[in-house]
């Protein structure tokens, strides 16, 4: 006869709520884990996804997700002449915040959108994980947007003096601050990124034309200051815009270390391998929330421990009666014992399934990641078994102290 | 050969306490009560009874003295001369006051779980713990809690229990202290009947005066000193205990 399943069953509603407390403890355990571990993947996602050996630079920064990068857009070809480089592509990244009456019909709140540029026509998209529509398919007004803007497939977004229609829909294309990634071309990324308002661009024109018609050159070469009045792209002098990084990739049997070797011999540029990008961004950008996070969750471990062996305990402390008396009817200690521990088992099994149900419901409505992975409900569950075992301590610790005539009064 | 006593103590001495709080609950009791006798243990609040029980019971420790059960010494002074707990469980039965049964048990597993502790298969002693409650008429409410049964159902399911593994000794305090007047005969003669049917000695800590009759032998505790007693002084004893 199990003593464990009896009293269980005899109690089944407080049991039940004893259970379902644990549960949402457990779970809100489990999804601080599941936090800490979307905070890491959302972190390196785009340097997992995107498919690049290197990262090149602007010189002494940190790449594009650390820190302000800036490099000039032909540094593509430079890079392409190096030995052993198969491809180079631009990469702009930048984030910008709208309200969503701006950008689309209705009002709203505020959106975030971290805007990735992608080289075109060499890179359409064809790496993005798609689940609607289709990867990029012409220069400008395109876009794929990942699912957590809220944006619907065929919808025209307009940022800066352009809009977009949006061609594809991503899932779980997160940078890592957790705004959704969209992704346009390098052209239209940095459109969007140095939209300049048409007043200002006149009268940065004019000043450009009164301080050339002031110079000596420009008033002995008058054409000098009709250039003035171009577009900055058209201006020679002035050169092109800038990107983020370039991303390179080596050809097969080549070692990523020595094409490095030879671009962080260049004085304008830092190269880094995908995986020191990677270092960058969990040491520095998310190693601060990363760690509290970390902090968190242990601190929850703690109190839920804390908290099941005060629950193990009352539950003991109810029984004590009981416990007497089995004893005053001969039961060993061994099979007191092996009942608390069983309950305490049961509870924090229950409990632990209950928190897995109710986090796989829940935590897809966070406004971030939530990420169970395998390793870390098994982890949890070797945890959750470990508080079990040593919280029903306290209660074994006291009904081992009960005296069988302890039943005798009362 | 069998020895005749189912329970012999010499000298049985249990003090509490020490110094000025020193308190002598039995005093080099001796005392021999044989197979098959019932036995009333009358006297005021105090007197020890529940000490002398709970002593011979193999639940609290002698301070001195030697407690035999089928005439094997098990107690010489403090020192346990077996596995009390498995000694117990196989050897001696209680019967409480009410709320003695396991709340979270039925009626059935009441008895059954005794016989389990004592290595019963759980087919063997679900069996034989309907046939028990069969026999005390409380078969019908076999599979009801604690709760959902009368006072003299809880303790006709407690004797049943008592007497699962058919013990040399049942230790009875108080048991009909919840029970109206015939009901509290019904389970007075029930003692006198198993201890007949099992053989067992049977030991009753009791006030109720009006079963008196079922006792082979009544005796009379004061100050932690046994004597046999009579009925007359046992009504002396109830009359005092109704003017306090």
């Amino acid at each position: 006869m199990n003593l464990a399943t009896k009293d269980i069953r005899h109690n089944l509603g407080r049991f039940i709520l004893t259970t379902v407390g644990v549960g949402m403890l457990l779970m809100v355990v489990m999804g601080m884990g599941g936090i800490y571990r979307g905070i890491i993947e959302d972190a390196t996602l785009l340097i997992d996804t995107v498919g690049a050996d290197l990262w090149i630079v602007q010189r002494n920064t940190r790449g594009p997700f650390a820190e302000v990068s800036r490099v000039p857009a032909n540094l593509v070809h430079r890079t392409l002449a190096v030995p052993g480089a198969k491809t180079a592509r631009e990469f702009v990244f930048h984030t910008i915040q709208r309200e969503r009456g701006e950008i689309q019909r209705g009002q709203g709140k505020p959106i975030r959108i971290a805007v990735v540029g992608l080289s075109w026509p060499i890179d359409k998209g064809a790496w993005l994980p798609l689940v609607r529509g289709t990867p990029l398919s012409q220069n400008h007004y395109e876009m794929v947007a990942d699912r957590t803007l809220g944006l619907s497939l065929g919808e025209r977004v307009r940022l800066g003096k352009n809009s977009y229609t949006v061609v594809g829909i991503t899932e779980g294309m997160i940078s890592s601050s957790g705004d959704g990634l969209a992704f346009l071309t390098i052209a239209d990324a940095l459109d969007i990124q140095f939209d300049i308002p048409g007043e200002a661009t006149r009268l940065e024109r004019e000043a450009r034309h009164t301080r050339g018609s002031l110079s000596d050159l420009g008033r002995a070469q008058p054409s000098i200051t009709e250039t003035a009045f171009k577009l900055p792209t058209e201006i020679a002098a002035i050169g092109p815009r800038q990107i983020s990084a370039v991303m390179l990739t080596v050809l097969p049997g080549t070692s990523p270390d020595d094409v490095a070797a030879i671009i962080s011999g260049w004085g304008d540029v830092s190269v880094y391998t995908a995986d020191g990008q990677r270092e960058f961004l969990l040491k520095g950008t998310v190693e601060k929330i990363r760690r509290q996070i970390g902090l968190f969750r242990v601190l929850l471990t703690i109190i839920a421990a804390v908290i099941m062996a005060l629950i193990l305990y009352t539950l003991t402390l109810d029984k004590l009666h009981d416990i007497a008396l089995l004893k005053l009817i001969g039961a060993p200690n061994t099979r007191i014992l092996g009942m608390i521990l069983q309950q305490a088992l049961i509870l924090g099994m229950t409990g632990y399934g209950i928190a897995w149900v109710l986090g796989l419901k829940i935590f897809p409505m966070f406004p971030r990641r939530v990420i169970l992975t395998g390793e870390d409900l098994m982890q949890l569950a070797a945890i959750v078994l470990a508080i079990s075992v040593l919280s029903s301590i306290l209660g074994i610790w006291k009904a081992m102290r009960v005296e069988p005539n302890e039943a005798l009064t009362g | 050969m069998i020895n005749a006593f189912a329970i012999e103590t010499e000298n049985l001495t249990k003090i509490y306490g020490s110094g000025n709080t020193e308190v002598v609950a039995l005093q080099k009791t001796t005392i021999r009560i044989r197979r098959s006798e019932v036995v009333a243990l009358l006297g005021p609040s105090g007197s020890g009874k529940s000490t002398f029980l709970t002593t011979v019971g193999l639940i609290n420790a002698p301070t001195s003295g030697r407690i035999m059960i089928g005439g094997e010494l098990i107690m010489d002074g403090t020192r346990a001369l077996t596995d009390l707990p498995a000694f117990r469980r196989k050897h001696v039965g209680f019967v409480f006051q009410k709320s003695n049964l396991i709340p979270f048990l039925n009626a059935r597993e009441n008895v059954q779980i005794a016989l389990e502790l004592n290595g019963w298969t759980p087919r063997k002693a679900r069996r034989r713990a309907i046939g028990l409650l069969d026999s005390l008429g409380v078969a019908d409410r076999s599979e009801h809690f604690p709760t959902m049964l009368s006072g003299g159902q809880q303790q006709r399911v407690a004797v049943a229990r008592a007497l699962a593994n058919e013990p040399n000794v049942i230790l009875a305090d108080e048991p009909t202290a919840a029970l109206d007047s015939h009901r509290g005969r019904q389970v007075m003669q029930l003692f006198s009947e198993v201890a007949h049917a099992h053989g067992a000695a049977v030991i009753v800590v009791t006030h109720d005066q009006r079963s008196l009759d079922v006792f082979n032998t009544i005796y009379d505790m004061e100050d932690g000193v046994i004597r046999q007693g009579s009925l007359r002084q046992a009504h002396k004893h109830d009359d005092e205990a109704s003017l306090r």
